[in-house]
């Protein structure tokens, strides 16, 4: 850590006891020709040293866009944050100036993407592009850079990187580049990673090396790892906690073996039921019915309610509030008793 | 069925009648503003070259040499240029031939273009060889010296005015980028998955490029169309210019622009008008193609 | 055995290239039966897709037959194979290109009957697209809407009305709900479980999720490049697989049960499938396998039952290990 201290600014406001990352109350709008889309509605988030966070949704609910937010990359017109903070180690990053988040973003808050194909530069060869990092950001001399890159390269389990790391992107499987993906965005050593559904292009196979791989580097670096995805299974292998997302909020937010076994919130619960498993062939799914809503025209109240099976008068009307059920548990549904069973 | 969407109502096999994508597509063009404006420009502009004398009384080909460079007044709004021949008239006389050259050498340079284009895209291989090496061809000919060879032989006859040689020339030679255009776009069309659907129900090779990939391929092509049409009138005036394009005392934009241009200086009003007028043309040409490309595809309604 | 309405024998799709040929599909038996639905699995790349190009005819075979109700549709010609082709329909994985965009979705729908005039029902085109439309659970009002107008999920129900027109016998789908959000695969799942259940209709089901394929199959089939390794009914595949790549795959699927963290036997496996214009000698697996022996590299292993294989599979050293145990 001393090394990543040395050669960045400290940040003015840094408190080192400060909860590492702490997203509250952001609000996201894109402002578009069919209108404002409110696709980030209030988001409470926060993360720990060495922790794995689960952000779950299903596409277009906001997870891409929060994650954007975080990073300070967001797609500015049409996307403007409009409200809410970003706190890392207590410093409000959406009021930093942009030179200053340039650095926060290279060196202490790291993301890697889906489509590591369009991340990577097509030209320049994948050790070029991590020794880059290394030259100016820590102005380390050319040959010292390559020799960290192909160390990298070796973390992240390329076979044989003393050879790979003069090979172009296009030269790469799928997994592979996901993992050179991975060691750029760990080359400066972050204290947060945030995946956006990294392994959603991948088979399974390649899935498990890949999330066996973050899970130990993560471990290795006690890093707090932001881990964006739909899909429920790679979560319960990883996560620690999940926080749920619906139309741009997150509506539940639990440790991951309650969420499991009792979910909190109508829709959080309708998803779990409406997979099909692969330890057992169930019978007929469940099925939500209905579509996500637009995020120009959200639903009134609570957004699920054309939707949900528990819905009533009062959650077309009232918005429900955050209930803290338990310690760490906290879910927005009028009905949290009923989906409970209690 | 349990999972039925909760919009779906009760089937009612009467309602609705169907509709084509070019019955939409007029319903969406007439509430657009821009097409009105374009279509207004061109009907003008069509006018003009149908009907001149409905536009002014002077006769562009009275020219005196006392008017010499005289400016606008009396009966000339637009003045008189070096040969004393009154602008206006001889702008509007010359729509007739600039929109004739443009619009004719236009079309036959699209139909080549979308013939080639479409079959070498669709059919790939050999055919798309030999068609691109035909392309690369043609592309090679220098312009000037390939119009001058073809507008000469066409114009043999003495007695012709030259359009029929011009209008063929430009159209012989102009077509290429078009096919390019038109080859690749129906390379990414034929790829698409609905072009295999459509194949996997048994379509034949002519309804798989006239409903599927024709209309999804068009764009692109229109675009180049309208752009072509400005190149072509003004072409008009390269080969009149060289001799070879329109003949004895025709009158046209392009001659005009070509013969104002060394007087520039002291008399701009010859060279600025007939461009202004040409500039107009292939703008109102521009927003058509535009609004009719926007109108046939429904995601932009 | 007039049960079977699809059947392949020996069928082999390989493409040219630059040097040598692609080993898309390398001699693949299958057998469909009425009303059953045969679900096909494995990585990407293992030709489940050219599979499934060959079968509705969008490929041609380099050798092997292709029977539907017994006809060969490699050696039928003109009308007969156009009667034939009806009978095998296919659903597309990707709702948002699989549609033509400048068309209403009535004339996707009906394009079936404007290829096959004859298909046509009495009552006439207008209504027979209409009830498709309520058939998939979509208002036949929106017979004008054009595709951009519907979510993913609509659309495949759209896919799944043009597939349906000619009321054809068998359908395959090429991971019909991959592109699918969570909430909406399982709409589209009991769709398509429905029509089966109503119509009698038998399904070629491609998915890479094992979990859906599980759920809506009555047999499976794995595949590995270009190649069945291990076939068998929903039990035997998932509960006693004995091919080494199957063990693998089902290791690897995620499960959304927490408890089992830690509990569930995984097995790694290094690395990508290999290149399919190259592959290894022997067991094409053998790059990959943890249980390869050097005679792997030199005998190819048939698919067949073995001694410890209930059903057919295609590893010399077959032997049923418990990968998904329940708990
Ligand atoms: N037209 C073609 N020309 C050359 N090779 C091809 C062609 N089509 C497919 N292939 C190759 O054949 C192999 C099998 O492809 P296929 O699309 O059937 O895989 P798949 O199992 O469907 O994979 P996915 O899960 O990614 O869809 C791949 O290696 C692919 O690159
Ligand atoms: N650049 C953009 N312009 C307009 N809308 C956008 C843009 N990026 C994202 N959105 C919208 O914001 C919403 C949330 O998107 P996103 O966060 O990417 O969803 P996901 O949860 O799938 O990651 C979506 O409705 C999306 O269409
Ligand atoms: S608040 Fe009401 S509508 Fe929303 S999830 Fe809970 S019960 Fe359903
Ligand atoms: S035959 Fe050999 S290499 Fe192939 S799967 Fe069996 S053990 Fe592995
Ligand atoms: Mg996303
Ligand atoms: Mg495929």
């Amino acid at each position: 850590m001393n090394e990543i201290t040395a050669h960045v600014d400290a940040l003015p406001g840094l408190d080192p006891r400060a909860p590492l990352l702490h997203v509250e109350d952001l609000h996201v709008e894109f402002r578009t020709r069919d209108g404002v889309a409110r696709a980030v509605n209030g988001v409470n988030l926060w993360l720990n040293p060495g922790e794995t966070l689960a952000v779950l949704g299903e596409s277009g609910c906001g997870k891409s866009v929060t994650a954007q937010a975080i990073m300070g990359i967001l797609d500015t017109p049409p996307g403007h944050v409009t409200g809410g903070r970003v706190l890392y180690r207590g410093v409000d990053l959406l009021r930093l100036p942009e030179s200053e988040r340039r650095k926060v973003r290279a060196n202490r808050i790291a993301m890697i993407f889906q489509d590591a194909l369009s991340a990577l530069n097509p030209v320049y060869t994948v050790g070029f592009q991590l020794a880059e990092l290394f030259r100016v950001h820590r102005g380390t001399s050319r040959r010292e850079a390559k020799r960290r890159a192909i160390e990298l390269l070796d973390q992240v389990r390329i076979p044989d990187a003393r050879r790979r790391v003069d090979d172009y992107p296009h030269e790469f499987s799928g997994g592979m580049r996901q993992r050179v993906m991975i060691a750029m965005a760990l080359a400066l050593d972050p204290e947060v990673l945030i995946a956006d559904e990294p392994t959603t292009a991948l088979d399974v196979t390649v899935q498990a090396q890949i999330m066996s791989l973050l899970a130990d580097l993560q471990r290795e670096r006690n890093m707090g790892l932001m881990l964006i995805t739909h899909d429920m299974g790679v979560v319960a292998d990883v996560a620690d906690r999940i926080a749920v997302m619906y139309a741009g909020k997150v509506v539940e937010e639990a440790p991951v073996y309650d969420i499991y076994a009792h979910p909190a919130h109508a829709y959080t619960k309708a998803l779990l039921e409406s997979i099909p498993r692969l330890d057992h062939k169930g019978q007929a799914l469940n099925v939500i019915r209905g579509l996500p809503p637009a995020l120009t025209d959200i639903p009134t109240g609570c957004a699920f309610h054309p939707r949900c099976a528990y819905a009533r008068e009062i959650c077309r009307l009232e918005p429900p509030p955050a209930y803290q059920i338990a310690p760490h548990r906290v879910t927005s549904c009028h009905f949290v008793r009923e989906v409970l069973g209690v | 069925m349990s999972d039925r969407n909760a919009t779906v109502e009760a089937p009612k096999p009467t309602g609705g009648k169907p509709r084509s994508l070019a019955g939409d597509a007029w319903l969406d063009l007439r509430t657009r503003k821009i097409f009105w404006i374009a279509a207004v420009l061109v009907v003008v502009v069509l006018l003009m070259a149908a009907w001149p004398s409905l536009f002014t009384s002077a006769d562009p080909k009275d020219c005196l040499l006392a008017r010499k460079n005289a400016g606008a007044g009396g009966g000339a709004p637009f003045g008189y240029d070096f040969q004393g021949c009154d602008v206006y008239a001889k702008t509007v006389y010359g729509a007739r031939d600039s929109i004739l050259v443009g619009v004719a050498a236009t079309l036959i340079a699209g139909v080549i273009g979308l013939v080639v284009g479409l079959l070498a895209g669709y059919f790939g291989r050999w055919v798309d060889a030999v068609l691109s090496r035909f392309v690369d061809i043609v592309l090679a000919i220098p312009f000037i010296l390939g119009a001058i060879v073809l507008a000469r032989r066409l114009s043999s006859d003495p007695e012709s005015n030259g359009v029929f040689a011009v209008i063929v020339t430009l159209g012989v030679l102009g077509w290429t980028t078009a096919a390019r255009v038109m080859r690749s776009a129906v390379i990414s069309a034929k790829n698409q998955d609905y072009v295999a659907a459509a194949r996997m129900l048994g379509a034949s090779p002519a309804r798989l490029m006239l409903r599927h990939i024709l209309p999804n391929a068009v764009s692109p092509f229109i675009v180049v169309l309208t752009v072509l049409l400005g190149v072509n009138i003004a072409g008009e005036a390269t080969l009149s210019y060289l001799g070879v394009g329109l003949k004895g005392d025709a009158v046209s934009w392009g001659l005009a622009i070509a013969e104002a241009g060394p007087f520039a200086r002291t008399a701009a009003a010859p060279l600025v008008w007939p461009s202004v007028f040409l500039a107009a043309t292939v703008l109102a040409f521009i927003m058509l193609g535009d609004a009719i490309r926007d109108a046939f595809d429904p995601k932009l309604r | 055995m007039s049960d079977v309405v699809l059947e392949t024998r020996g069928l082999v799709k390989h493409f040219k290239a630059r040097k040598g040929a692609v080993r898309a599909v390398d001699g693949v038996d299958l057998q469909l039966r009425r009303g059953e639905t045969l679900g096909i699995v494995g990585e990407s790349g293992c030709g489940k897709s050219t599979l499934a190009k060959l079968l509705v005819g969008l490929e041609k075979p380099t050798q092997g037959e292709i029977r539907v109700r017994g006809e060969d549709l490699t050696r039928l010609g003109g009308a007969a194979l156009r009667r034939s082709r009806r009978n095998i329909q296919m659903v597309l994985q990707d709702p948002y290109t699989s549609l033509n965009p400048r068309m209403t979705v009535g004339d996707i729908i009906g394009e079936p009957y404007d290829i096959h005039r004859d298909a046509v029902p009495q009552y006439g085109k207008a209504r027979a697209v209409q009830e498709l439309l309520d058939i998939v659970g979509l208002n036949p009002d929106h017979i004008n809407r054009y595709p951009h107008q519907f979510s993913g999920g609509q659309r495949q129900r759209i896919g799944i009305a043009r597939a349906l027109a000619l009321r054809p016998e068998i359908i395959v789908c090429d991971e019909p709900v991959s592109a699918l959000d969570v909430s909406i695969q399982a709409q589209v799942i009991n769709l398509l479980e429905g029509l089966q259940r109503e119509l009698g209709l038998a399904y070629v089901f491609i998915a890479h999720d094992l979990s859906v394929v599980r759920h809506i199959s009555d047999r499976v089939a794995v595949m590995y490049l270009g190649k069945i390794v291990e076939t068998g009914n929903h039990a035997a595949i998932y509960e006693q697989p004995t091919h080494p790549y199957t063990q693998a795959l089902l290791s690897a699927v995620p499960v959304p049960d927490p408890r089992l963290r830690g509990r569930r036997d995984h097995i790694m496996l290094e690395g990508d499938v290999p290149s399919p214009a190259d592959p290894p000698s022997g067991c094409r697996f053998r790059t990959r396998c943890w249980k390869a022996q050097p005679g792997c590299a030199d005998h190819e292993p048939l698919l067949e039952i073995r001694q410890r294989s209930s059903h057919p599979s295609a590893c010399h050293y077959a032997e049923v290990r418990h990968v998904m145990r329940r708990f």
